[in-house]
């Protein structure tokens, strides 16, 4: 009976051993959880940078921002991460309109651009602004060149026939980068006229990816010819050795402001604003070039590599962060765009 | 009954006594071991110490229930008055622990309305050792009770694997699922709204009909059950193809087609994907050629439905070759032979015998086939183009721009529906018969080779797809020794070096780190899932007990709803005490275990349905009990259902991803995330050469696996019958 017994109770046990021997060792003295969204290199870059300047010990969890706002509502009970690093600014301005990250104003934020400092305070200081990059198109010139196709330059040019089922964008239902490109379209040109843009643009379309840089892949591999995607992701591609050049719209572009922001019940509060302070100094800010990244950073002195795309060169409208990032606003977008443009036929 | 009481109760009071309590920061090796320290320290103490040097009253139960137990079973009682003390004994104990548990939490009292019971001082966080324990054997002096009392046939031992299944399985599976299926009925702001639901399944976007008419799209639904029906039936054709060729074709390379349909099921996740895309992409080698050699241009075809049902065919014919494979093998001769000695040609006699003998494998494949493409996610992810499914328009609301918990909620419901539709129906297609071949009696017999015509159709399915695996695989993982996949096949070990470099003994490599953790996390999970499968199997097949069906149904949910609801539901339900699993090892080894245990569960009850009761009976008969028959006489012929649900188990756990996402930490990350950010960030070589790795390793286990479980023994003759092994059912 007791062999028996003990068969029995072996296969629970087994499985609560492996359960509990792994216990929570970030919780010491002197470490900090930091939920990245950036490129995994960056993030060990920072990391590593980091805990060589102030001892702290660093872990790193890398996830897509959309990921990483879905698990700070699912972890809100209980937090187990501390700063929550890059990732495009909305999923950061969301965090903070639901009250998922903590208020606080670092001492250096008057050594940033504008857009970064308005991010702050678009967030009542519960997110800032740490890089920022534009939108534009990317293209694979190679395949241009064996169909003839000139590359496009302007928004309007993405309407022209040559690019008749040679375009993808993202699909806003899923992707950030495809709602700063709705809402760019819409700043620029007034709500109905956009629509009637974006109408005309589904004819072009011919794949809404779910990702947001699944089109730019696809341009690098050969399988469309234009995307519509952040411009340094191009550079990113071209150096790993793919096929793929960018252009800024004539008509002026919308931009993301990459975010940073301290989870709210951290329980590493101290650590979180060191790294907050830290991460907004040039020193920091550098390490996004080194590991092949090219956003703009968004402390004034960092320098800014020569492959990056040149944010002063570019026309940038004065995208609304406050209106076009609120939950509210956003939502009536992306349905509009469901229920006008994605249900047509091309 | 009495035994069973007795040990456990011991059990639990040893571990209420010496176990600590609480989950410890730094691991039980740091136990301040001195002097018994341990025992009353705050942090280390057992329940014992917790209730004495802490007055924490509520952990009192921990200490009287087993007590009670004991004094049951060393009492001269009669029966049923010592298992109505089992009775009270481990229900009120596990009760009144889980009340506790739930009650204080790390703030004090959990709930407002609790702080009429007084104030309250202490903090409770997740349990460890101790707090395991004791339950767990509290719950097996409960199943001892149960037994006394007459349920289970009054077999300690049924009652016990009853209750443990039952209670893992509604802890790990049905809780997290329910927590997080309730938001079905939230409105957004997070308001109760039973209302909610109805407006979100009347959604057009799910139910539209559209493309018959010429709209562009059809809903989500209907497009998810076209697929999985296509897979389903697709693959349980094809694994069927393959089974009955490695069996009984007379083949002379059929271990390598073996092999062969096992590759897929190694690969770690996109890679397939992106494989399909380098040849039939629209820049890929068949478009190339194509444009080059006819003019033609093939366009973007592999974007959508072709894409998806080509990927998933590759991705899971082998499960259905897995659990059609044992149960061919499982075939007995016998009425077959008597088949032909009755003059039946052999066409006559595959189509009328062995055909229908084989309905539950072809049913439990088809079930198989058409859950797993409903749940896949990353095929549709990379191929569907604008082919939305459900598993994907979960994911998306989970995580995308528009999260929208709510309409997660929702979808997941309707997966969950259509699962048990499918659930149902093969229920009702193999319950109304028998398909029992494997019984006491001696069966030398010999297995009929398959009719001519049935060959060649087999092997007209089966060659051209070994031969594209062959291709497929040839290059994608070429892009691990080449410098730019899809670009410059210029040849170079670069990736593999960085990838796993080894400088002065010190593991440098970027990918080490990943790669032992997955293969650790993988071996502690695969033994546990097959246990726990077969188990399972053994319960629902040949055991009778009020509620079965809804745990057999219940081990099914994990496995029907898409991986990145299984991963934040658990994150939900498991980050806060008294189970505060999140951030360890525990959650994805739990994740890798109740995920992935369905498969277990249907080859080892595809496998029970050939094996006669009487055989269990006979062992009954002879004074065995319910664990007689299941170690002795089920155990042994259930061989390859077993090497079937380890395998799969370890493998799945090594390739999973979506159910793995939100669960990995610094800590504990995984060689499949390690890869997808490879992938995200288009460093394809050094993501092929990590999957390249994974792969070998691997095919090595199953290698292994192979080698240490050996056949099962049911006294067939080999193919040119020398000695036969008669009675070999031990």
């Amino acid at each position: 009976m007791l062999f028996r017994l003990i068969r029995a109770a072996a296969i629970p046990a087994a499985l609560l051993a492996a359960v509990l021997a792994p216990a929570g060792a970030a919780r010491a003295q002197g470490s900090l959880n930091l939920y990245c969204s950036v490129q995994l290199e960056w993030c060990q870059a920072a990391a590593n940078a980091f805990q060589r300047d102030t001892g702290i010990r660093v872990a790193v969890s890398q996830k897509g921002s959309g990921e990483v706002l879905a698990q700070l509502r699912a972890e809100a009970g209980n937090p187990r991460g501390d700063v929550w690093f890059g990732g495009t600014g909305d999923p950061h301005l969301q965090a903070a309109e639901e009250n998922l990250s903590a208020e606080y104003r670092s001492p250096s934020l008057d050594q940033l651009h504008d857009w970064a400092q308005k991010q702050a305070r678009d967030s009542r200081y519960r997110t800032v602004g740490i890089y920022a990059g534009a939108l534009g198109m990317a293209f694979n010139p190679e395949l241009l060149a064996r169909r003839n196709i000139a590359a496009p330059a302007c928004w309007r040019d993405l309407l022209d026939a040559r690019f008749r089922n040679e375009i993808q964008m993202a699909n806003p239902q899923s992707s950030g980068t495809a709602y700063v490109m709705i809402a760019t379209i819409v700043q620029i040109m007034g709500e109905d006229p956009a629509f009637e843009y974006l109408k005309a643009l589904h004819r072009n379309i011919n794949a809404y990816p779910r990702s947001g840089t699944g089109p730019i892949k696809s341009v690098a591999r050969g399988e469309t010819a234009v995307s519509v995607s952040f411009v340094h992701d191009a550079v990113t591609e071209r150096l790993g050795g793919f096929p793929v050049s960018s252009a800024v719209p004539c008509e002026g572009t919308g931009y993301e402001v990459g975010s940073m922001s301290i989870i709210r019940g951290a329980r590493n509060l101290r650590s979180a604003q060191r790294f907050y302070d830290w991460a907004l100094t040039p020193a920091a800010q550098q390490l996004g070039a080194e590991s092949k990244q090219f956003q703009t950073p968004s402390n004034r002195a960092t320098p800014v590599p020569a492959e990056a795309p040149r944010m002063a060169d570019i026309r940038l409208i004065d995208y609304d962060f406050a209106k076009y990032g609120a939950s509210a606003e956003r939502r009536r977008l992306i349905e509009r765009w469901d229920r006008e443009v994605n249900a047509l036929p091309r | 009954m009495r035994a069973a009481g007795l040990w456990s109760s011991l059990v639990a009071l040893a571990a209420a006594l010496l176990l600590p309590w609480y989950l410890l920061q730094d691991g039980i090796a740091a136990t301040p071991l001195a002097n018994l320290a341990w025992l009353t320290d705050p942090d280390f103490a057992p329940a014992a110490g917790q209730v004495l040097a802490e007055g924490r009253w509520w952990l009192l139960p921990a200490l009287l229930a087993p007590a009670l137990g004991l004094l049951s079973a060393l009492l001269p009682l009669a029966r049923p008055v010592r298992a109505a003390g089992f009775l009270v004994a481990g229900a009120g104990g596990l009760l009144a622990l889980l009340a506790q548990g739930y009650a204080i939490g790390v703030q004090g009292w959990s709930a407002p309305w609790l702080e009429a019971l007084g104030p309250m001082e202490s903090r409770q966080f997740g349990i460890g050792w101790g707090g395991a324990v004791v339950p767990l054997a509290l719950a097996v002096l409960l199943a001892a009770g149960l037994a006394g009392r007459g349920a289970f046939r009054g077999d300690a031992f049924t009652a016990a694997v009853a209750v443990l299944v039952a209670g893992s399985i509604g802890l790990f599976t049905a809780m997290p699922l329910v927590l997080l299926l309730g938001d079905a009925f939230r409105d957004p702001s997070g308001a109760l709204a039973a209302g909610a639901v109805f407006g979100r399944l009347a959604d057009d976007r799910l139910w539209s009909l559209g493309c018959l008419a010429g709209a562009p799209r059809c809903g989500v639904v209907w497009n998810t059950l076209l697929l999985g029906t296509l897979v389903g039936a697709s693959t349980t054709a094809m694994g069927l193809a393959f089974a009955l060729l490695v069996t009984r074709g007379r083949l002379r390379w059929a271990r390598g087609l073996r092999w062969l349909t096992v590759l897929p099921i190694v690969t770690p996740p996109f890679i397939l994907g992106l494989g399909l895309i380098l040849i039939f992409g629209r820049s890929g080698l068949v478009s190339n050629a194509a444009s080059a050699w006819f003019g033609l241009e093939l366009g973007r075809w592999i974007y959508g439905l072709p894409g998806v049902l080509l990927a998933q065919l590759f991705a899971f014919t082998p499960i259905a070759f897995l659990v059609l494979i044992g149960v061919v093998e499982g075939l007995s001769p016998t009425l077959e032979e008597a088949s032909s000695t009755l003059r039946a040609t052999p066409r006559e006699t595959f189509a009328t015998v062995t055909l229908p003998l084989l309905r539950p494998g072809i049913a439990n494949a088809f079930l198989l086939g058409f859950v797993e493409s409903m749940a896949d996610f990353g095929n549709p992810v990379v191929l569907g183009g604008n082919f939305g499914v459900l598993a994907t328009e979960i994911f998306f609301a989970v995580v995308g721009a528009q999260a929208d918990a709510g309409r997660a909620a929702t979808l997941s419901l309707i997966l969950l529906a259509l699962a048990l539709g499918a659930f149902s129906l093969q229920r009702w297609l193999t319950a109304r018969k028998s398909y029992v071949s494997i019984g006491g009696k001696g069966d030398g017999g010999l297995a009929p080779p398959l009719p001519a015509g049935v060959r060649r159709l087999c092997l007209s399915v089966a060659l051209p797809w070994a031969a594209l695996t062959v291709i497929l695989y040839g290059l994608a993982l070429s892009g691990g020794f080449v410098e730019i996949w899809g670009r410059d096949y210029t040849p170079t070990f670069r990736h593999m070096v960085k990838a796993f470099d080894i400088e002065g003994g010190q593991l440098t490599g970027l990918a080490w780190n990943s790669v032992i953790t997955t293969v650790t996390l993988a071996a502690i999970a695969a033994p546990v899932t097959a246990a726990l499968g077969i188990a399972a199997a053994w319960l629902f097949s040949r055991t009778r007990f009020a509620g079965r069906g809804v745990l057999e149904f219940a081990t099914m949910l994990s496995f029907a709803v898409p991986g990145t609801v299984i991963g934040v539901a658990y994150l939900r339900a498991f980050n806060l005490p008294p189970l505060e699993l999140a951030g360890t090892g525990a959650i994805i080894v739990a994740c890798f275990v109740f995920r992935n245990l369905p498969v277990g569960l249907r080859s080892g009850m595809a496998a029970m349905a050939q094996i006669d009761p009487s055989l269990d009976e006979a062992s009954h008969t002879l004074g065995g009990g319910g664990g007689d028959a299941f170690r002795r006489v089920v155990l042994p012929l259930l061989r390859p259902a077993i090497v079937a649900g380890l395998v799969y188990a370890f493998v799945r756990a090594m390739t999973t991803i979506s159910a793995v996402i939100f669960l990995v930490t610094a800590d504990t990350e995984l060689a499949t995330v390690f890869i997808v950010n490879r992938v995200i960030n288009g460093d394809y070589g050094l993501a092929i050469a990590v999957a390249v790795v994974l792969i070998a390793l691997m095919v090595v286990m199953l290698g292994l696996a192979q080698l240490l479980v050996g056949r099962r023994r049911i006294g067939r003759r080999a193919a040119v019958p020398v000695v036969a092994t008669r009675g070999a059912v031990a």
